[in-house]
C-alpha cells in the first residue's frame, strides 16, 4: 500500500471506530467505568479525555512492541501479558508527568488515570489492532478513533443520566439497571451508522 | 517448546525490568520538588525536602500528628488546617470532613502532598507530643488473649500525660509486614510512675501490630512509641462516675483509677466490666484493692455466659442490663466508656434512657 492509500485507510478505520464499530457500544468493552463513572458530564469528560489519550498512545506503543519483540521472537501467546505491563507502566509514567507539570490537570484526572489501567477497552483496542494487522498509521487512526468513540458514548450516557436524575424510575431499575437499558438503546442507535462507510 | 517458554519468560522479565527502571528513574527526577518551606502557626518554619505526604514529613521533623491507620486515609484522625498551598480537596479526604471543616481548610495530613511552600496550623498540645524509645521489661498474661506489656522509658526518661490518653506503638518491619506500622493503645499504668508505660493489648487475629506484640516482642526488646494523644479524660466535677468497659478497654479506666487514688478523689464511682465468661475476667485483685483504697468505688463484673454453677458473685447478662439494674437514675452521673463502637452505642442508648444528658457521656472508641 502506498502512502496515500495508507492515510485514507487510516481515516476510514478512524471514522468506523468512532461510529460503526464503537468499541463500547458494539464490542461492549470498558463497560465497568462506563456504568460507574457516568453519573455526571463533568467527571465523564475527564475520564473520556484520559481514555482517548491513553488508548492512542498505548496502541502505538503496543504496535511497536508487537512488531519488534513479539513477532520476531514468535511469542504471540505472550502478547496479553506484555500489553498489560506496557499499559500499566505507561499510565504510571503519564500520571507522574502530569502530577509534576500540570497540577490542575492532575487534580481533574488524578483518580481516573489509575482506573484506566484496568479498563479492558484499552487492552481490547491493542488486541484488535494485532488481529486486524493494522499498520502503524492505521493503528494511530484506530486508537484515536476508539478513544473518541468511547468518549462520545460515555458523554452521551452521562448527559442522559443527568437528565434522568430527577425522573421517577421504578425501584428495581434504578442505578445500573436503567443504565444498561439505556446502553442497549444507544447501541441500537449507533447501529444506524452501519452502511455510512460502505454505502458509496 | 522449553526454549520458547524460556525466551518468553526472559523477554517479559527484561521488558518488565526495563519499564520499572524507567519508572524509578523518572520518579527520581519528576518527584523532585526541591526544598519546601512549611510555616507552622506563624511561628515555626521548617525547611524540608518536598515530594512526600505532610504527615510523614512532619513525623520526620519530630512533630507527631495523631493517626491510627498510619497514613492510609482510613482513620481520619490526622486532621490539621492547611491555610495555603494544599491544592483542592481530594476524594480520599471527603468522607472524613464535614461542611464546617471544609470551610476552615481542614485537611488530612496523610493525603496532602507537599509540592511547594505550605502554611499550616497545628493545635498547641501536639507540640508536646514526643517520640519515646523504651524497653519492654515485663509481659504478663491477663487472659487467654489479653496481655499486659510494661515498657520502661529510655529516652526521654519520663512522660507526662493525662489519664485516659493513648500512645502510638511502633511495630517495626518483621516477617508479616514489610514496613513499620503505628497502632494506638491507651496508657494503663499508674501516672505517678513517670518512667513506665503499661499497655493492655488484646490479640487481633491477623493484626499486624498485635501479632508482633504477642509473637515477636520479647522482654528486653527496644521499641518506639509516640504520644500522648487524646481527649478522653476525667472531668473536674463531683458528679458520680459510671465506668463501662470490657476487655482491653480496661486500660484507660485503670489509669484513671490510679489517678483517683493518688489524688484522694472522693467521687462516687462504679465500674461495670462486661465479659463473656469467667475466663475473660482479669486484674480482679487490683480492683478489690481500689475498692478498699478509694472512698466510694465499686467494681461490677458482668458475665453474659456464666457457664454452669458457681460464680454467683457476678452479675449476669449484657453489661447494659447490669447498668440498667444497678443504676436506677443517671441524671446526676457522668459516664466514661471504652470499647467497640457497638458496645459504646448500646451503652449510651441505655444511659440516655436512664436520664443522663449526652454531653455527660465521654468515650474512647476502638476503630
Amino acid at each position: 500500500m502506498n502512502g496515500t492509500s495508507q492515510l485514507s485507510h487510516a481515516f476510514i478505520v478512524f471514522v468506523s471506530a468512532i461510529f460503526t464499530q464503537n468499541i463500547l457500544l458494539s464490542y461492549f468493552l470498558g463497560f465497568c467505568p462506563f456504568i460507574g463513572v457516568s453519573r455526571e458530564v463533568k467527571t465523564s469528560f475527564g475520564l473520556g479525555i484520559a481514555v482517548i489519550f491513553v488508548m492512542t498512545s498505548t496502541c502505538l506503543l503496543n504496535w511497536l512492541a508487537y512488531q519488534y519483540v513479539i513477532e520476531p521472537l514468535n511469542l504471540h501467546f505472550f502478547r496479553f501479558i506484555l500489553f498489560i505491563i506496557i499499559i500499566a507502566a505507561f499510565v504510571q509514567f503519564v500520571e507522574m508527568v502530569i502530577e509534576r507539570y500540570s497540577p490542575s490537570l492532575y487534580q481533574r484526572l488524578g483518580v481516573f488515570l489509575p482506573l484506566i489501567t484496568v479498563n479492558c477497552a484499552i487492552l481490547g483496542a491493542s488486541l484488535f489492532m494485532v488481529i486486524r494487522e493494522y499498520s502503524f498509521i492505521v493503528t494511530f487512526g484506530y486508537g484515536l478513533g476508539s478513544g473518541i468513540g468511547w468518549f462520545l458514548a460515555i458523554i452521551a450516557m452521562a448527559g442522559i443520566r443527568q437528565k434522568l436524575a430527577n425522573d421517577r424510575i421504578p425501584r428495581g431499575l434504578q442505578g445500573p439497571g436503567i443504565t444498561l437499558i439505556i446502553a442497549g438503546l444507544m447501541a441500537l442507535a449507533f447501529i444506524g451508522f452501519t452502511g455510512v462507510l460502505s454505502g458509496n | 517448546m522449553i526454549l520458547t517458554i524460556f525466551t518468553a519468560v526472559i523477554v517479559v522479565s527484561l521488558i518488565g525490568a526495563a519499564l520499572a527502571g524507567v519508572l524509578v528513574i523518572s520518579e527520581h527526577y519528576l518527584n523532585d520538588y526541591g526544598r519546601c518551606r512549611i510555616m507552622i502557626n506563624d511561628e515555626r518554619e521548617l525547611d524540608i525536602e518536598g515530594g512526600r505526604d505532610l504527615l510523614s514529613l512532619l513525623a520526620s521533623e519530630k512533630i507527631f500528628i495523631p493517626s491510627a491507620c498510619g497514613g492510609r486515609s482510613t482513620c481520619g484522625l490526622c486532621k490539621l488546617k492547611v491555610l495555603e498551598g494544599a491544592g483542592p480537596l481530594l476524594p480520599t479526604e471527603e468522607p472524613f470532613l464535614d461542611e464546617t471543616e471544609r470551610q476552615s481548610n481542614v485537611r488530612l495530613a496523610c493525603q496532602v502532598k507537599v509540592r511547594g511552600d505550605l502554611k499550616i496550623e497545628i493545635p498547641k498540645e501536639l507540640f508536646a507530643i514526643r517520640e519515646y524509645t523504651c524497653k519492654c521489661t515485663e509481659i504478663t498474661d491477663l487472659t487467654y488473649d489479653i496481655k499486659l506489656f510494661r515498657f520502661e522509658l529510655i529516652e526521654p526518661k519520663t512522660i507526662d500525660y493525662i489519664p485516659g490518653q493513648y500512645v502510638q506503638l511502633q511495630a517495626p518491619a518483621y516477617k508479616k509486614s514489610s514496613e513499620e506500622v503505628y497502632r494506638a493503645y491507651s496508657i494503663a499504668s499508674d501516672p505517678a510512675e513517670k518512667n513506665l508505660i503499661d499497655l493492655i493489648i488484646r490479640l487481633v487475629p491477623g493484626g499486624i501490630c498485635t501479632t508482633y506484640c504477642f509473637e515477636y516482642l520479647k522482654v528486653g526488646d527496644e521499641v518506639k512509641m509516640n504520644g500522648p494523644y487524646g481527649e478522653f479524660r476525667l472531668s473536674e466535677t463531683d458528679a458520680p462516675i459510671v465506668f463501662i468497659a470490657g476487655g482491653s478497654g480496661m486500660a484507660p479506666i485503670k489509669c484513671m483509677l490510679h489517678q483517683m487514688k493518688n489524688t484522694q478523689n472522693k467521687r462516687k464511682a462504679t465500674y461495670f466490666f462486661g465479659a463473656n465468661q469467667p475466663r475473660d475476667l482479669f486484674l480482679l485483685d487490683l480492683m478489690k484493692e481500689f475498692e478498699k483504697q478509694l472512698p466510694d468505688f465499686h467494681f461490677v463484673p458482668v458475665l453474659s455466659e456464666p457457664n454452669g454453677a458457681g460464680h454467683l458473685e457476678y452479675e449476669k447478662g449484657l453489661v447494659t442490663d447490669a447498668v440498667r439494674r444497678n443504676l436506677k437514675n443517671a441524671t446526676k452521673s457522668e459516664a466514661y466508656l471504652c470499647g467497640s463502637p457497638g458496645m459504646i452505642e448500646a451503652a449510651i442508648k441505655v444511659l440516655l434512657e436512664l436520664g443522663m444528658s449526652e454531653e455527660k457521656t465521654f468515650y474512647d472508641k476502638f476503630e
